[in-house]
């Protein structure tokens, strides 16, 4: 079966797309060839041809926590997003430390999205996250588990860290590690500074994260393994992967578009909606992060896509749990910032596709023959407002909720099969 | 109560001293002179808040200020009733919201609400339409305790904040007294400054408008007034302080350190006092102490509190 997507706008420039069965075949100035006998033509009227985007970090709740989110409303939300594959953390209930909950997940993604996004899921790195004794790491690879975390309980145990980037790199697990030093500023609310001094809130100090990734970058290089930092806040965190990455240190990083766009001050009114881990921090970190994304010190966007019930999140803010939903307003938040000139159109496509892809080892679509024809059609300038009615995931727990959001998927395509 | 035809009081709630005008606040202070006044009456009781219910929603254990609140109200004639954690529903895992919800549908004009999460009055006062003053949340704001300590000074200072020089002293970075005296006096022209070691200084302090010192001797030299704050002893367990014996070598309050304050300087506390800890026996019942005043200085200025709040819908007067 063939496909032509015509007058699309990739990288500035007029394009068409011919895809073979599931891969691409070519991408053409528009109008160059005409499109082949009995291909079927899509006209896209100059919408933004963009590859489908991978998220290493999101959190899907099933099983256990269904009632924020499941397989299903999670994949739904991720391909109205743009996303082609997401990576769900092991923080379920049970929690994903054996195969038969890897492959209830997978079995789940299939029943629901059988032609995609794809659940890559990612292996608990010890056993009910408890940070004592590793999980069964082959088996969960063995099962399809693509990385090794602990994410949402960080691992205290260094010893341990060490053994699991050991045991991991034999498997072709890269460990990705929620830096947060569990001592210092435990119990905290939001970031420690100015707004937790006047608000009289308990704050984490960013020297928590720094120390963290300190710890895992000097194993990397010990050990010569390499490990991914997951969810950057802080500036002094990125200075010390600047300072590793240029000591040849095997370290990857990730931050979100929310730590690109808000600080500490989005919590002035006590909003639970702006309550995350780790913390918004200052306008200062929110610049370093910026400069990094575009540098590529901070290699990858992620939308550590953290799904809660409204009940959750309505209360006081010591009560309420962190974090936002990111599927469905990702890209919106990453062309607020194209459109302010922190990034381009291209960073987009290394920070959401190109990078990750890299990084953890999976099929991207770079537009090249052969690639797997996964791709969608974006309108930037279709503005849309965050509501239950626009958005797909069951949460509607971010602080951009009522606010105009401009860029909207319009149509999805993977493998060549169209989705919307 | 003669510029009450002038005047009109803004605000549906009372959450922090932060939204209080000048006019707001000077007001608010002789209203409550006015009220001192019924307070020494044989018969301490006046028909203006006739009718009216004040629900005293304390989720935090304060005897103090509920106490206070409670006698407030009835010396208006007010309604009062108390509801604590035990009382309502929270204990049994009822969400703070539903609680809220179940005491609006008692239609009080005003709720009182002490709670340990800073914010928590906010919170209500955003759900509900009636009146909410902020009874104490977390380590955020008590604004009637500021306006209570701004009375007591206005007293004892004969009505002139400008060019003093108020010491706060102790555990400022989890003290809701703190910030809201720090704001509030500021904001009438007093100087601020604070002691307490580094452990006990919130975050971003450099930003405040406040001198910080670390040393009892240097930060009392010369000050108006000194005001102390209730340390709570779990600070030492939290890791924050070595041990008590220390802290009270340091930072506790004695007649000695008065002695390098200005003459007739006044010594505040917020009670309970530890006594020995963060302020001496001696100094606790010195003739500078003004801790008694501040507990009459309370009543008076809640019943002003009340009295906005509660009278804000009848047409600006009771
Ligand atoms: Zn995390």
């Amino acid at each position: 079966m063939r496909l032509c997507i015509k007058n699309a706008r990739h990288l500035e420039a007029p394009v068409d797309l011919l895809v073979d069965d599931n891969k691409i075949m070519t991408m053409t100035p528009a109008g160059h060839h005409a499109a082949p006998e009995g291909c079927e033509i899509f006209d896209a009227c100059g919408l933004v041809l963009m590859p489908s985007l991978i998220d290493a970090h999101v959190h899907l709740r099933e099983p256990g926590f269904e009632y924020k989110e499941d397989v299903a409303s999670g994949l739904e939300a991720a391909a109205r997003g743009g996303f082609g594959a997401v990576m769900c953390m092991a923080n379920t209930k049970p929690v994903n430390d054996t195969a038969s909950v890897t492959r209830h997940m997978l079995d789940r993604a299939r029943q629901s999205h059988p032609h995609g996004p794809r659940l890559l899921p990612i292996a608990a790195a010890t056993i009910g996250l408890k940070g004592e004794t590793m999980a069964p790491l082959a088996e969960l690879k063995e099962a399809g588990c693509v990385a090794v975390s602990n994410d949402g309980r960080p691992l205290e145990n260094t010893e341990l860290v060490r053994r699991i980037m050991e045991y991991g790199a034999d498997l072709g697990l890269i460990l990705i590690d929620h830096c947060e030093d569990p001592h210092l500023g435990r119990g905290w609310i939001m970031h420690e500074g100015d707004v937790s001094g006047l608000l009289g809130l308990k704050g984490q100090p960013p020297a928590g994260e720094a120390l963290q990734a300190a710890r895992d970058i000097m194993l990397a290089e010990y050990l010569d393994i390499p490990v991914h930092i997951a969810h950057v806040s802080a500036a002094l965190t990125v200075d010390i992967i600047r300072w590793a990455k240029e000591r040849g240190v095997k370290v990857s990083a990730e931050t979100c578009p929310h730590y690109l766009l808000l600080d500490e001050t989005a919590l002035e009114n006590y909003s639970t909606q702006s309550k995350v881990s780790p913390p918004l921090r200052t306008a200062h970190d929110r610049e370093a992060l910026r400069e990094a994304v575009k540098t590529g010190i901070v290699d990858i966007l992620v939308t550590d896509h953290a799904p809660h019930a409204a009940h959750e999140k309505d209360g006081t803010l010591d009560e309420a749990p962190c974090g936002f939903t990111g599927l469905d307003l990702a890209l919106s938040l990453t062309w607020a910032l194209v459109d302010e000139g922190v990034l381009t159109e291209s960073d987009a496509h290394r920070l959401w596709c190109r990078r990750p892809a890299e990084i953890f080892g999976l099929p991207w679509n770079g537009f090249a023959p052969g690639d797997p024809a996964d791709f969608f059609l974006f309108n930037p300038e279709e503005a849309w407002i965050p509501s239950r009615e626009t958005m797909y995931s069951k949460s509607l727990n971010t602080p951009f909720l009522g606010q105009t959001l401009r860029g909207r998927v319009k149509h999805h395509w993977m493998g060549g099969r169209k989705l919307f | 109560m003669n510029t009450e035809n002038r005047y009109h009081w803004p605000h549906k709630d009372l959450l922090d001293v932060t939204q209080l005008s000048r006019p707001d606040t000077l007001h608010l202070l002789d209203l409550a002179a006015s009220f001192q006044e019924i307070n020494t009456r044989p018969v301490k009781k006046v028909p203006t808040l006739k009718g009216k219910t004040v629900v005293l929603f304390f989720v935090e254990d304060s005897t103090r200020t509920k106490t206070s609140f409670d006698v407030a109200g009835k010396r208006l004639s007010a309604d009062t009733f108390a509801l604590g954690k035990s009382g309502s529903s929270l204990n049994k895992g009822e969400s703070l919201k539903d609680t809220a919800l179940t005491l609006q549908a008692m239609s009080p004009d005003v709720i009182v609400i002490r709670h340990s999460s800073s914010g928590a009055a906010r919170y209500i006062a955003d759900l509900l339409p009636c009146g909410v003053v902020n009874g104490g949340d977390g380590w955020h704001a008590h604004p009637t305790q500021a306006l209570l300590d701004c009375f007591s000074l206005r007293q004892a200072w004969d009505n002139t904040f400008e060019d003093r020089t108020l010491l706060i002293l102790g555990d400022i970075a989890h003290s809701r007294v703190a910030r809201s005296n720090i704001h509030l006096l500021t904001s009438l022209g007093v100087r601020v400054r604070i002691c307490a070691p580094r452990t006990l200084l919130p975050a971003g302090v450099d930003h405040w408008p406040v001198e910080v010192y670390t040393n009892l001797e240097k930060a009392v030299r010369d000050v108006d007034a000194a005001m102390c704050l209730r340390l709570q002893l779990e600070r030492q367990q939290a890791g924050l302080l070595p041990d008590l014996a220390e802290y009270s070598r340091r930072f506790c309050l004695g007649l000695g350190h008065m002695e390098l304050a200005r003459p007739g300087a006044k010594v505040l506390h917020p009670g309970p006092m530890n006594r020995g800890l963060e302020i001496s026996d001696d100094m606790a019942d010195a003739s500078a102490s003004l801790v008694l005043n501040q507990v009459a200085a309370g009543v008076a200025t809640r019943m002003a509190v009340l009295y906005l709040l509660a009278t804000r819908n009848d047409g600006g007067r009771a």
